[in-house]
Parts: C-alpha cells; structure tokens; sequence
C-alpha cells in the first residue's frame, strides 16, 4: 500500500476532516472565529489542556486500560501549585517541576495499585478519582487561589506567543510528537501495542507487562499534572472543583481519535484531534446557532457515531480478508 | 455457575475437589464477601450509635434512606449488568433526561401521572439503545454508556437549558418525602424493597438468573449451553434504563425541582456501591444482599461523619479508600487461599507415595 493511501485510509484522517469542516462551516459563518487574534487564539489555546491528558489516556487504554483519576489529578496538582505560589517564595519553575512531579506520584499510585494487587484499572481509577478529589476539597475547602496569588511571570505563560503561537499549544505539540514517537519508534512503544492486543500473549512472549502499564500510568499522571500546571497559568483561579469532568472529556477525546477501548489499536495523534474536535465544538456551536446547552448531546452523538464507524470499518475490513483468503 | 460461592478452584491434576464446598454450610455462609461487606455495615452503624450524638435518632435513618435511594434503586439492575460483565455508565444522565423530561411536560400542563410515563418510557428507550449497541453491533459497553452518558445528559440540558421547572402537584412531592403511618421511615423504602426482591428473585432463583451468571463466567460456554446471551443483556440494559428513569422521577419530586443537571455524578456512586458490594468488576460474581449492603454503607458512613461535624465532602475520600482496599482485599485473599492450597497440594502429594 503505497503512502498515499495509508494517509487517506488513516483513522486519523476522517477526524481531521470532521474537525477541519467545523472550523471552515464555523468560520463561514462568523470569521472572527479563526480570523480574529482572540478567535485564533482559542482556537489554538483551549484544547489544550484535554489534548495532554487525551494524550495521557491514550497511552494508558492502548495498554488495554484507562485512567479515570486523571481530572482529580489536575484538581490537586493545580491547587498544589496554587498554594506554593500563595505561600511560599519559591520561583515558579521549581513550582511547576513540583506540581508535574506530583502527578507522576498519584499516576504511580494507580499504576502500583493496579500492577501489583492485578485489580481492573477501571474499579482502582474509579476509586482513585473519588479519593484523590476528596484530599482535594478536605485541603481546600472553600478556599480559592486567586490570580493576584500567582507572580505575573508564571501567568505570562497563559498568553505568552512564540512567533504566533501561544506557548501552551507549543509545550502541548512538543509532548505530543515526543509520545507519538515514542509508541511508534521505540521498543517500549511497541510493547504498549502488544500488550492492549493481548496482555497474556505479551506475558509469554516474555514483556513486562505491570512494569509497562505502571509506565503508562505515571505518563498519565504527569501528563495529568502538567495539565494542571498550565491550568493555574491559563484560567488563574484555582478551587476545589478544578479539572473535575475531564476524565470523561479525555477518555472521549480518544475514543473518538480512534483509539479502541479495548486496547491495542490507535494513536495519540488520533486521540490529540479527538480533543481538538471536542472542544472546538463546544465553542463552534453558539456560533451557529445551537444554544451550548445541546453541546454534551453532540459530544455523546459523535462519541457513539465514532465507535460504531470503528466497528462497521473493522467489519468491512474481516469480510475482506476473508474474500482474499478464499480467492488465494 | 455458582456465583455466591468462593470460585470452585477446578480439577487439579485429573482430580476433582471443590474446596469451596469443602467447609460447613455456615463457614461457607460466613466466609462470603457479602457477609463481611454486611457485618462491616452492622460494625459501622454500632459504633456510630455509640460514639455519634443522634446519629441513632429515627430521623438519621429517614434521612440516610431517602438520599440513598437512587443509589439502591440503580444498584439492582447495575449489580445484574456487571455480572455479565458489562458496565452501563449513563444511568445518572438516564436520571437526569427522566428529570427533565417530567419538567418539561408538567410545565406544560400534563397531567403528574402521564409525564411521569412518558419519562419511563424514555427511560426503558434509552437503555434499549445501549443494548442494542451493545447486542446488536456488538460494541464494547464501557465505550457506548460513555458516549450515551454524554448524549442524555446533553439532551437533557438541551431540553431543560438553564430553567429549573418546580411546580409539581404537592401531592406527589408529599408522597416522596412521606413516611410510612406512625414511623419515620421513608413510603419510598417500600418501593426499594418490593423492587430489591423482585431483582433478587430474578438473580438468584430463575434460570434467566442464572445464564447471567453464566455469561460473566464464560460467554461462550453459556452460549453453548443455551443462554440467550444478547436477549438478556438487551433486557438487562432496558430494564437499568427504567430503573434510571424510575429513581430520576424520585429525585425530581423529592427535591421538587427538576434540572438538566440533576443526579450529575451518580453513576459513580451506583457503580462504586455495587463493586464495594462484592461484585466482580469482570463478571459472574457477586450477590444482591451484598450490594445492598454495600450501598447502605456508604449512606451510614456519610450520615454519621456529617453528624460528627466533619464536612460532608470526606465521604469521597472514603468511599475511593473503601472501593480501592475492598477490591486489593479480594485479590489479597485470593492469593492467600491460592497459597494454601498449593502448600496443601504439594502436602499430600509428598505424602501420597509414602502412604500407597
């Protein structure tokens, strides 16, 4: 098959199609929706918070797993690094390496807990995602971190440009083709594969399996904790209910990129446009007319229509094996 | 097939042994996790009585029973759908679509009775849909109740969008709120318990039970041995769909007010009461009376650190620690029974030759 044709038959290309239609309609109709520096700036900066832990989820479900904790993580790595600036005088740099490292903690907590007690991510996640986010409102309460908290340096990073690029979607990209190159170049992306497609195959065959999905998991988590650091730099206000829902946002993100709840196929560039496509559309929708109010319903819609064109797709794709088997 | 029992451990070496059988019937009884989940509940609620003032008021109990009733109400079809291994997360957006829907019809005139039907039949709709995709394009359930859990919920804010509708007929929100004639136990317990034995009966005494044992164990055995694996998954979906819609109507005219937003979150706890319960998140295990339990531990747990004075916010904490210590502690005594067993094994087959 030449090059050309893997392109056009990628999973990838169909979502960047759908997401490219939305921006072209959206902008049709309201130009300054790409052609404004407000508009273009949006449209750049707010996927990108999901787009790093879509990365993150990626990873984890190609391993035939998923993380669920991964907005309760963001809610306590940005509360982290939103008291550390209220209280204390450390330069922020040192603060957001704490915060990121801090995620890696929690992710290696789920990881742990998964690969040594062999408990479904799914039951460990789900009671992470309460557990993590009830430390979260205990330490909180009903405090807040306000933007006059945070040094001016740091929020600077929340609208800084490099050229024309806000340097949120530079630091997003680069983790994206750094994991992206990872799981396609390296042999313990490789194994990822192995492992969502058959995690007892890739036990015989000799892989090691906990110390792989453990890796995924921290990935997750410091991708999670990463997104809660530029969240702080991003929105400025920190409470206790922040990043709460976005597991669900990341887990559709990928689903919707193409990446097989049930491990072993897709890629995080899938699960990266997925994220894109999601919030693009929660923010295309006032402009066309359709009151936000219907945008989780065409979040849902585009959910199942994805899993469901995967299926007829995969079908469509055995029948002609099978033909080519009969003909050979 | 025997799901109340700890995993028959096969044949071993040719030889049949049943070491779950292997004990009295009382030990058997006494060693389940059901068991253990519901003297964890009696412990909690004793020494709570203790040490908690009021918390062994009757009013905590109405109380604790009315806030958890969604929860139990949910948990009896979830606990049938996890058995067979499938998972539905979208029963809190199915509560808030059924919210929305008695709003929208009662603002505009319906009568209480016929809002709330056509709101069930949304309810069973909407769970048909998740077995169909499920059954009949056979896609993975965890993918689909995602995407539906997303689908009804934005149709119910797309319904309802920011108003909230709030003026029911105060005879059906009395009845929500009513106790039973001379207790202060809530008329809704009635409703919980008529529906918990009629699942409990479905479960653990019909054959259509017994093949969603079945499935969870081995979907193909059960195939083979004639399960109607997609007709009972199918009806299982629908039924948790009605059940939804059923608890989303309580809710509604419990708080009297119905909102797009309404239960957001719930599945959550639906799902963690259920596993807590001593259900196998892969399937073919697991009991009623142990999620029951395991619902109401969550509720008594809540009640009682609220009435202690701590926020209310702690009962997240606990019920992540409880959910993740309960489902390490299976695997812990797994491991230990495992352990023992093989000692025992490799015990008697030293002694073996000697003794021949």
């Amino acid at each position: 098959m030449n090059s050309l044709r893997r392109v056009t038959r990628a999973r990838e290309t169909g979502i960047l199609l759908a997401f490219l239609l939305v921006v072209i309609v959206t902008t049709a109709k309201n130009p300054a929706f790409v052609f404004s520096p407000d508009g273009f700036r949006d449209l750049l900066v707010t996927p990108m918070l999901v787009l790093l832990i879509a990365v993150g989820e990626a990873m984890v479900i190609i391993t035939r797993n998923v993380d669920l904790s991964v907005g309760s993580v963001i809610g306590l790595t940005a509360y982290t690094a939103g008291t550390l600036f209220k209280y204390t005088d450390i330069p922020w740099p040192l603060v957001a390496l704490i915060a990121v490292a801090g995620g890696a903690v929690l992710g290696a907590v789920n990881g742990l807990l998964i690969s040594i007690a062999k408990v479904p991510s799914l039951v460990i996640t789900l009671g992470t995602l309460y557990a993590f986010r009830g430390i979260n409102v205990l330490w909180t309460g009903s405090n807040r971190i306000n933007s006059t908290d945070i040094p001016n340096d740091f929020q600077g990073i929340g609208t800084a440009q490099l050229i024309f690029i806000p340097v949120i979607t530079v630091i997003a990209a680069v983790v994206l083709v750094l994991a992206a190159w990872y799981l396609r170049n390296i042999r313990g992306g490789r194994e990822f594969y192995a492992i969502g497609s058959d995690p007892d195959a890739a036990n015989l065959y000799g892989l090691k399996v906990g110390r792989r999905v453990l890796l995924a998991f921290i990935v997750s988590g410091t991708l999670a904790g990463l997104a809660g650091v530029l969240y702080v730099a991003r929105y400025g206000t920190v409470d206790s209910q922040a990043g709460s829902g976005f597991e669900l946002q990341a887990v559709g993100a990928a689903v919707i990129g193409g990446v097989a709840i049930f491990g072993g196929v897709g890629s995080v560039w899938g699960a990266a446009i997925g994220a894109m496509l999601l919030l693009t559309i929660n923010r295309a929708l006032p402009v066309l007319g359709i009151q936000d109010f219907w945008q989780q319903a065409v979040v849902g819609a585009l959910i199942i229509g994805a899993i469901v064109l995967d299926r007829v797709l995969a079908l469509r794709q055995a029948r002609r094996l099978t033909v080519m088997e009969d003909s050979a | 097939m025997t799901a109340t029992t700890p995993p028959a451990t096969g044949s071993v070496s040719g030889q049949r042994s049943y070491p779950g059988y292997g004990r009295p019937f009382w030990q058997r009884l006494l060693l389940r996790r059901e068991s253990a989940i519901i003297a964890l509940l009696v412990a909690v609620i004793l020494v709570a009585s203790a040490s908690v003032p009021h918390f062994a008021a009757p009013i905590t109990y109405n109380f604790l029973l009315l806030d958890m009733a969604p929860v139990l109400l949910i948990a009896l079809p979830m606990t049938l759908i996890i058995i067979t291994g499938e998972i539905d997360l979208s029963v809190a957006s199915a509560m808030g679509l059924a919210s929305s829907i008695i709003g929208l019809l009662t603002q505009s005139h319906w009568p209480f009775p016929a809002a709330a039907g056509v709101a069930l039949l949304v309810g069973a709709a909407g769970g048909a849909v998740n077995g169909i995709l499920v059954t009949r394009v056979g896609l993975p359930s965890l993918a689909v109740t995602i995407g539906t859990l997303a689908l009804y919920r934005g149709l119910a804010q797309g319904l309802l969008g920011t108003t909230a509708v709030t003026s029911f007929p105060t005879f059906w929100t009395d009845l929500a709120t009513s106790t039973l004639p001379g207790t202060l136990i809530p008329s809704v317990t009635i409703l919980i318990v008529v529906l918990a034995i009629l699942f409990g009966l479905l479960l653990h005494f019909t054959p259509f039970g017994r093949g969603i044992y079945a499935i969870g164990l081995s979907s193909d055995a059960a195939a083979f041995s004639g399960v109607k694996i997609q007709r009972t998954k199918f009806i299982l979906f629908m039924l948790a769909g009605l059940v939804s819609a059923l608890a989303g109507i309580f809710y509604t005219l419990r708080f009297g007010s119905a909102r797009g937003d309404n239960a957001t979150g719930l599945e959550l706890s639906v799902i963690a009461a259920v596993l807590l319960g001593g259900v196998s998140i892969f399937g073919g295990r697991g009991a009623l009376p142990g999620v029951l339990a395991g619902a109401l531990l969550i509720g008594v747990l809540a009640s009682a650190l609220r009435l202690a004075g701590i926020t209310s916010d702690v009962i997240n904490v606990i019920t992540g620690t409880l959910l993740v210590l309960s489902v390490i502690l299976t695997s812990f005594l797994a491991w230990v029974q495992r352990t023992r067993l093989s000692a025992g094994r490799k015990r008697r087959e030293t002694r073996g030759p000697a003794s021949s």
